[in-house]
């Protein structure tokens, strides 16, 4: 008995001794090493290839209903958007035209993003307040919503990083900024050729807020 | 929609002609005309009123505000812009402001979930992933680490986005007021990170803030360790609660959705996260269809800041035009200035200190003598970039892609001294 608790003395002191080497190798020994559970609590995001996503299901059916509940009122009960809230479903086909209608079917690239977005952010103002099943579920409506799964499709951890986007392919990397003629610092300075007619004027457009005052 | 929102404003205005009818409404719009009148009795020869009496003492204003008599110079909305003012914008004032430091109650604010209230004692930053120690670090601890001073600019990625088919707002602070210059403090990235030690997979961070968006934007490694900062500190005294205190993200020269504010985590990984802030928002779509994703950089532009709409000329003679100009590729090394609409331009003189990643100060006099002017300005940085026309964008990226807009603007000075924001073609 007198031996274990010696023992464990020492191998707590050991302990110690090793997290204290450990701190060595840190050039200022500030801060504290984070736990498990700590952790859990804030790492809430949700990648591409589905890590992140916490374990939960949930289909279309069942989504409408929370939806209906805790998103409708300004997104709509087909996601048209209410008012100026964001619209969230159909716009595909328009891109490419004067005006774009960019939603989570039309544009969003993945899955992955909706849920993560979701979770996180709405309902506005009740940020982080869903289950990750009724996530599931919400997203699961809006992809049902844009036409992507059918409406008994059961969205989980496993398949989110799966969901193929009909806009997937739609993004360009890298950058090719600069993309303008002149990077050679030596523009015309006399003389140049440039259109100098009036074509428009914000204040015939009539949008700018009026000062009250004057 | 717009369209709505136009006869809405209308609407405002005859409210208003409607109300100041009223002898109440017309005695308080004239009480605040009348103090900015001149009073003769306080002109040479006379004795000015305040000289006869004692003015306030010490500890009237703990905390100094500007005089009343720069009531006018505030961050200013576009109502109709958004749905909500928690998911909104507002505008520096950057036609009213001297130098290259903006004031920390000017600077514009864009907020996704509004502003939160943190009490510095319960912030904690978390870094986790790809490191050697996830680790929780608290506000002390942060000052603890060596510290950085550095001024830079932070532009949000749609200044001037309402600009793209045409003059639509008749301001340079709703057009270019996106933007503020302060000096931050705070520690690097590259110092912080020797405490968690980083794993060679490491490639990208995710940077996410506390607020009710829960904010989240990736970035590449190099960049975080090349000059990234956390900042407890702006122009001398604590980030204001509406620019993340108790601490934000800098990431100098990119574009602002990225300085996450009330900054609560770290985590790296080996591939970029995808935030819906980095493909619903922030992508700029292109006549194709298609769009540019990841476009961080804010390449160079100027603006006038004086004559523009807010500022009229008032008198015949000799101005001092000013404007200021940045890049996020670095210094600014040179601003041109036409009067004639892009057909003639001189050198404007840049004043001390130009900095990378900070906004610099350009001056140019001119003479006024009743006569039309389209003022342009252009600025040239260190890399040697031109700030392009808006034809120039337009005819590689269209008109649809709200963000990047680093054109040239024009400000018609009208004969009578009045300035319109226009579009030449
Ligand atoms: C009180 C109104 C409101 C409610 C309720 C609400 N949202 Fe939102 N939603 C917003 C606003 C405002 C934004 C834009 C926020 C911003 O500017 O970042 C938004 C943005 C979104 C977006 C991103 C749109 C885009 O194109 O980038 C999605 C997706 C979304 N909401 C889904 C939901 C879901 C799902 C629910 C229900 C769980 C919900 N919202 C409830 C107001 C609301």
């Amino acid at each position: 008995m007198f031996d274990l608790v010696k023992h464990s003395i020492l191998f707590s002191f050991f302990i110690f001794l090793s997290s204290f080497v450990n701190a060595d190798d840190r050039k200022f020994n500030l801060g504290k090493i984070a736990t498990k559970t700590e952790i859990a609590g804030w790492n809430i995001d949700v990648r591409p290839d589905g890590m992140g996503a916490p374990k939960g299901s949930g289909d279309a059916i069942k989504g409408e209903e929370v939806y209906a509940e805790q998103c409708a009122a300004c997104h709509g009960d087909f996601g048209e958007g209410v008012d100026r809230w964001p619209e969230l479903v159909g716009g595909e086909g328009s891109l490419d035209t004067h005006d774009p209608v960019k939603t989570t079917g039309s544009y969003w690239p993945y899955a992955s993003t909706m849920y993560d977005y979701i979770y996180r952010a709405m309902p506005f103002g009740v940020a982080q307040s869903l289950t990750h099943d009724e996530t599931y579920q919400i997203v699961a409506y809006l992809l049902y919503m844009n036409e992507i799964i059918e409406e008994d499709f059961v969205l989980s951890e496993k398949n989110i990083g799966k969901i193929k986007m009909p806009n997937q392919k739609g993004f360009l990397l890298p950058d090719p900024r600069p993309d303008i003629a002149n990077t050679d610092g030596k523009p015309c300075m006399e003389n140049c050729k440039v259109p100098t007619k009036i074509i428009g004027k914000a204040r015939d457009i009539d949008v700018t807020p009026e000062e009250e005052k004057s | 929609m717009k369209k709505d929102k136009k006869q809405s404003l209308k609407l405002n205005r005859r409210e208003l002609l409607v109300g100041s009818a009223s002898l109440g409404a017309m005695a308080a719009a004239s009480n605040s005309v009348f103090a900015k009148q001149v009073s003769s009795k306080n002109l040479p020869p006379n004795v000015p009123e305040w000289t006869g009496e004692l003015g306030d003492g010490v500890d009237v204003n703990p905390y100094g505000m500007p005089s009343q008599f720069e009531e006018n110079v505030i961050r200013r909305n576009v109502e109709w812009l958004t749905a909500s003012s928690q998911s909104s914008v507002n505008f520096t004032p950057i036609q009213d402001l001297e130098g290259i430091v903006t004031p920390n109650g000017l600077c514009f604010e864009r907020h996704h979930g509004g502003v939160s209230i943190i009490n510095p004692k319960d912030y904690r930053l978390m870094i986790n992933g790809l490191v050697d120690r996830e680790m929780i670090f608290t506000l002390e601890d942060l000052k603890r680490f060596p510290q950085t001073n550095k001024f830079y600019f932070l532009e949000c990625a749609a200044n001037g986005g309402m600009e793209w088919k045409g003059s639509q707002l008749n301001g340079c602070q709703y057009t270019f007021g996106m933007v503020h210059n302060v000096q931050y403090t705070g520690v690097k990235l590259s110092d912080l990170i020797q405490e968690t030690g980083l794993k060679p997979k490491a490639k990208w961070v995710l940077a996410e803030g506390s607020d009710s968006s829960g904010m989240t934007r990736s970035i590449p490694i190099e960049k975080l360790l090349d000059d990234c900062m956390i900042a407890w500190a702006m122009n001398g005294e604590a980030l204001r609660s509406e620019q993340g205190y108790p601490a934000r993200l800098v990431v100098p020269g990119w574009e602002g959705n990225m300085w996450v504010k009330w900054l609560r985590r770290l985590e790296f990984g080996d591939m970029p996260y995808m935030t819906r802030e980095e493909t619903s928002k922030y992508t700029d779509l292109l006549p194709e269809g298609n769009a540019r994703m990841f476009t961080w950089v804010m390449d160079a532009k100027s603006v006038v800041t004086s004559p523009s709409p807010e500022k009229p000329i008032l008198n015949k003679g000799v101005h001092q035009l000013r404007g200021l100009a940045w890049s996020g590729r670095g210094k600014i090394s040179r601003v041109d200035v036409s009067l004639d609409g892009g057909k003639n331009w001189k050198t404007a003189k840049l004043h001390d200190p130009v900095l990378s990643k900070s906004v610099a100060r350009f001056t140019f006099p001119f003479e006024w003598n009743g006569e039309e002017l389209l003022i342009q300005s252009r600025a040239i940085d260190e890399t040697n970039y031109v700030q392009p026309t808006i034809q120039e964008l337009q005819k590689i990226r269209g008109v649809n892609s709200i963000y990047h807009n680093n054109s040239i603007a024009t400000w018609l000075v009208n004969s009578d001294g009045k300035v319109d924001n226009v579009r030449l073609g």
